[in-house]
């Protein structure tokens, strides 16, 4: 297909974009149900516009098109196929086109499920969605244009760069945009019924299931991008603070509190300016995530290189949709009416605890990132903000989060009974404090600390047990009807106490990891055996290879433990041809959770091989919590009540109603 | 309790975790930032042993030593001083004589410097930034210009 295709899609998309902006919240502001009507079609209209632009960048990779220059700097003939689609996005101009073709999805969603809404705050949602499309495709049009030809288009490319041919680019990148830009609808819903000035428990209801899409997307994207960090960087680190991990870790923490605000806010009627703030943050977060990686101010793996005009641009783009929805926010929110009260001993004063460690946690984050750019600027000094800053003020400001984890649901709305919950927690706590002596006594005595650590994450796991059977009434009522019971009870109420045990495996992976991991750094001949946490390793083979766009030197290791042989593992150097750049393939063998990590090194000169070995003790449990977590949330937004299509709220499933936790009042 | 009353609680407890988070992020903030530092920089300021430090520059052709225990020996040099690096461990793939490095460890009381982390980008077409700043004030690299 014509690239030049591609780019007149997106001229004509920017067309509607404009549209799609103007006409809606304008018949909003008349009340002309005419003009409100119109969001709809020309938010579809955006989305097939811009996907028809993203298939022709596809096709021209696909094709190995090389008049195209985004094809030639980031594409080879010789690259398999899988690789040629995922370029699309690992280069600046396609991953900035995968964003908008992302947000025009989510618009394109919300104009057909959005069925249910409100005529004007459907409009003025569309209207705010539309805004953000025009932003970011004059961005794309003006600086990054993805569509720029070659003359004469040489007769080769220059391949991607060989960390990102691999399985996570089809992953990573698309989920955590998925995250990142589905914040874009709470975004718009906020603006939206800050221009409507009217918000109700409606409103959170019509918000929930969006926030819970973009924050389950963004966990699992995230979780993806530290798997692959972990096997693709060969040095076996799963999380390095790295200024744009932490850009997507912001937004996480706040859509975390968006998600249990947003609960409050459609059960109680309470926190609702405080939600709507959130939900500005959220994608104000996300923003700023797109700027930090996307302008190049910060050295980064993620950065690619670019030219500072972008950098300006992005900024303008930051500045107006947060200060102007900021701005906004400051001007209607005193207009917004309060409602529902509570004691500070309730689910609601849980969950305003767990808003305001997380959005603190967020701040923390925010500062440590934030800052060496600041110091910079101001006096030229430059620093480094590592993980000792982020661990120590994550840290200690999430421990209080998790620990009050599994007390949280076990409160009654408006007022609750701590010391019940705490009876009721009992067993979880009991076994927790089990574990940890267990764990201290297999560590053979040393500090307590990672111990403590493991019986917290059990009695996380547990309490989400604890949870459920609670409300299913086990041990209280005959066990048929608590069966009933259990297969009746919202899938809300599962969603979230599946999320939460989520957290505590996520846990057990990294407190086993980064407390009990072993590291062996040596050298190895032909034959020649170390250990490494228990396992004897012996360097079997070491073969070459040619793959179809790279060659390979494959170092084979044998495994033995207590002097069985178990298995084999084989790391390799790689050297992409086309840029003569090398890789390290790192070797990792699964047993159960925990795993053996080997990435080989450089030659020695007395003939032998470097070598990189970890033993990671259930490390894989980082990321299968991340995917429970994610789980808990997809379960929750399949609950009927927040069905984005149902059309009321008001007719109650037809099963056995579950209590509300009792306390004992 | 009253409504003031419960309001009054909320805003303490907010007031509170917002100062406990701030004091925290002060006090991690002034003991865990680590300074990054040219070679011609720690030259003329003459560094103290023990100090944390990023050093950053290009690896000086002809000085890297690899050893058989998986140690390495290299010079970091800016084109106004040299500063001898001792790592144990595996290098990075893109590291490269002639190439731009970022090494985070301690001073050594002879004027070494022992690395516990070394960076080299995961891009051969982009330099690290403090680098490329540190190389611009010394005059040895400019804007535009190959780094290879």
């Amino acid at each position: 297909m014509n690239p030049e295709i591609g780019q007149y899609a997106l001229v004509l998309a920017l067309a509607l974009a404009i549209l799609q902006t103007v006409l809606p919240i304008w018949g909003a502001r008349v009340g002309d149900a005419a003009l409100m009507r119109t969001g709809p079609a020309l938010a579809i209209g955006f989305f097939g516009f811009v996907a028809l632009s993203f298939a022709v960048l596809t096709a021209a990779y696909v094709q190995s098109d090389f008049s195209v220059l985004n094809v030639v700097e980031n594409s080879h003939s010789l690259k398999p196929m899988l690789y040629k689609i995922t370029g699309v996005w690992g280069n600046h101009e396609g991953s900035m086109l995968l964003w908008v073709l992302v947000l025009a999805i989510f618009g394109a969603l919300v104009a057909v499920f959005g069925s249910n809404l409100p005529a004007s705050l459907k409009a003025n949602v569309l209207g705010v969605q539309g805004s953000i499309g025009v932003a970011f495709l004059l961005f794309i049009l003006l600086t990054s244009n993805p569509f720029t030809r070659v003359v004469p288009p040489p007769a080769e490319g220059q391949d991607l760069n060989p960390i990102l041919q691999d399985i996570g680019l089809a992953i990573h990148p698309p989920l955590l945009y998925l995250g990142y830009v589905g914040f874009s609808v709470t975004f718009a819903f906020a603006v939206a019924a800050l221009l409507d000035g009217r918000i109700d428990a409606a409103w959170a209801r019509w918000v929930r299931p969006w926030a819970l899409a973009a924050w389950a997307f963004l966990t699992v994207g995230i979780a993806m991008g530290s798997y692959w960090a972990y096997y693709e960087l060969g040095w076996g680190g799963w999380w390095f603070w790295d200024p744009v991990e932490n850009a997507s870790l912001m937004p996480w923490f706040a859509g975390t509190a968006l998600i249990h605000s947003a609960v409050v806010m459609e059960k109680r009627d309470a926190l609702k300016v405080w939600t709507i703030l959130l939900a500005i943050l959220a994608f104000s977060l996300s923003l700023l995530g797109t700027f930090l990686v996307r302008s190049g101010v910060l050295t980064s793996v993620h950065a690619f290189a670019t030219d500072p005009s972008r950098g300006v641009f992005i900024l303008c783009i930051l500045i107006f949709f947060i200060g102007g929805s900021l701005a906004l926010y400051a001007f209607r929110a005193p207009m917004l009416r309060q409602g529902g009260i509570f004691a500070p001993i309730s689910r609601e004063g849980a969950l305003v605890l767990n808003n305001l460690l997380l959005t603190a946690a967020a701040a923390a984050v925010l500062i440590g990132t934030l800052f060496p750019l600041a110091l910079e600027a101001w006096n030229g000094a430059k620093i480094t903000v590592g993980p000792p800053y982020f661990n120590l003020t994550v840290g200690a400001l999430m421990l209080p989060v998790v620990f009050a984890m599994p007390f949280g649901p076990l409160l009654a709305w408006k007022r609750g009974d701590l010391a019940g919950a705490a009876q009721r927690l009992m067993l979880a706590f009991g076994a927790g404090i089990v574990i940890a002596a267990i764990c201290l006594y297999a560590q053979g005595g040393g500090p307590a600390l990672a111990p403590l650590g493991m019986g917290l994450a059990a009695f996380i796991v547990l309490g989400a047990v604890v949870d459920i059977a609670e409300r299913a009434g086990i041990g209280r009522v005959p066990a048929a009807s608590a069966i009933a019971r259990l297969k009746g009870l919202p899938r809300a109420a599962w969603g979230a106490a599946i999320a939460h045990a989520g957290v505590g495996i996520c846990l057990f992976g990294i407190i086993a990891e980064t407390s009990w991991n072993a590291e062996r750094i040596t050298g190895v001949k032909l034959g020649e055996s170390f250990t490494v946490g228990g396992y004897e390793l012996t360097l079997a083979r070491v073969e070459p290879r040619n793959g179809p766009n790279y060659r390979d030197l494959a170092g084979i290791f044998t495994i033995r433990r207590g002097g069985v042989e178990i298995g084999t593992v084989e790391s390799s150097k790689r050297v992409f041809l086309a840029r003569n750049m090398p890789t390290t393939e790192a070797g990792i063998r699964t047993f159960w959770f925990s795993q053996l990590y080997v990435s080989l090194g450089d030659e020695l000169p007395g003939g032998g091989i470097g070598v990189r070995a970890y033993w990671k003790p259930l490390v894989t449990l980082i990321w299968l919590g991340s995917v429970v977590m994610a789980l808990g949330g997809v379960l929750s937004l399949s609950d009927r009540r927040l069905r984005v299509g149902a059309p009321k709220p008001a007719k109650k499933p037809k099963v056995v109603p579950t209590p509300a936790p009792v306390a004992a009042e | 309790m009253t409504r003031k009353g419960r309001r009054l609680v909320l805003i303490s407890a907010a007031l509170g975790v917002l100062g406990i988070a701030a004091g925290l992020v002060l006090f991690a903030l002034n003991d865990t930032i680590v300074f990054f530092r040219a070679p011609s920089e720690i030259a003329a300021e003459r560094t103290a042993p023990g100090t944390r430090l990023r050093l950053g520059g290009l690896v000086k052709d002809g000085s890297v030593v690899r050893q058989d225990n998986a140690h390495v020996r290299f010079v970091v040099t800016d084109g106004g001083a040299d500063i001898a690096v001792a790592y144990a461990g595996i290098l990075p793939d893109l590291f490269r004589e002639g190439q731009g490095v970022i090494a985070e460890g301690v001073m050594e009381g002879d004027g070494s410097f022992r690395a516990d982390t070394v960076l080299a980008k995961h891009d051969e077409k982009y330099m690290p930034k403090e680098v490329a700043d540190a190389l611009k004030k010394q005059g040895v690299w400019k804007e535009g210009e190959a780094t290879q």
